[in-house]
């Protein structure tokens, strides 16, 4: 029972399904924030895998501007959740449908 | 080389460790317990990364998933939610369509990864010099374009937590 590519393919596909499945289900803003987070992880274990097994270094740097990336993307969200928060006290995806109070 | 006996175990002890933090960050009643299985899950793709020979990207993401982001959401976690009710702050809705969205990519997942070759595995090498060279070599480009990516999202971050004010804006 060796580990190979399709070992790490498989444990990727799952916690992409768990984070479109956290996606699709919660009403929580913040909870679909962190289904996002998992699939951004979902797509990160993928480059690395495939630059382990023959891919060369390229999937390590493109890993490594994703995590720069998702840092950028969770401080603008988690921003823009703490205002809508404020403006509608609710944390509910669903009711934020207004652009303007 | 080591045991590949060893290796396989240690491998899926991280790969389940791994996906049942995920699953509680899916399943999980209470936003709270959901927010540190995110913590748990991050730390287990930490691990993950240093078992494919990504000693750098271990660091980072210990760094910035483990250390950063995972604070943030908990920060976000308790500003948002009204902890008063913090066993049912987590409600789910549409639970049909999230399992069939469940059930759709983890098969299509298998079935992608079964027809995957197994691959070669390159021998294990430190890292952190060769980025180092790629990032100020061929990538240097995507390089300066994130450092500008991370200084829109810091004023864009400060910018929009801050608010607005009244309306004279």
């Amino acid at each position: 029972m060796t580990v190979g590519l399709p070992q790490y393919l498989v444990v990727s596909g799952v916690l992409l399904a768990l984070g479109l499945f956290t996606i699709v289900t919660r009403k929580n803003a913040v909870a679909i924030l962190m289904g996002v987070e998992l699939v951004l992880n979902a797509g990160l274990l993928n480059l690395v895998a495939f630059s382990r097994f023959g891919g060369g270094l390229d999937g390590q740097v493109f890993a490594l501007f994703g995590i720069v990336l998702a840092a950028a993307e969770a401080v603008v969200a988690l921003a823009i959740v703490l205002q809508v928060v404020r403006a509608q006290r609710s944390v509910d995806a669903s009711k934020a449908s207004d652009l303007k109070e | 080389m080591t045991d590949p006996v060893v290796s396989a175990m240690v491998f899926y002890a991280l790969a389940t460790f791994t996906l049942v933090a995920a699953g509680f960050v899916a399943l999980s009643n209470n936003i709270v317990h959901s927010a540190f299985a995110l913590f748990a899950t991050l730390f287990g793709m930490a691990g993950l990364y240093a078992f494919l020979s990504a000693d750098l990207l271990a660091i980072v993401q210990m760094l910035v998933y483990v250390g950063g982001i995972s604070v943030l959401v908990l920060f976000a976690v308790m500003l948002t939610s009204g902890l008063d009710d913090s066993r049912h702050s987590n409600s789910t809705t549409r639970l049909a369509g999230g399992i069939a969205v469940l059930l759709a990519v983890a098969a299509a997942a298998f079935v992608a990864a079964s027809a995957v070759p197994s691959g070669t595995e390159s021998a294990i090498t430190p890292m952190t010099a060769l980025i180092g060279d790629a990032l100020l070599g061929r990538f240097v480009l995507p390089f300066e374009v994130v450092s500008v990516v991370l200084l829109a999202a810091l004023l864009g971050g400060v910018t929009l937590a801050r608010g607005v004010k009244g309306g004279d804006r």
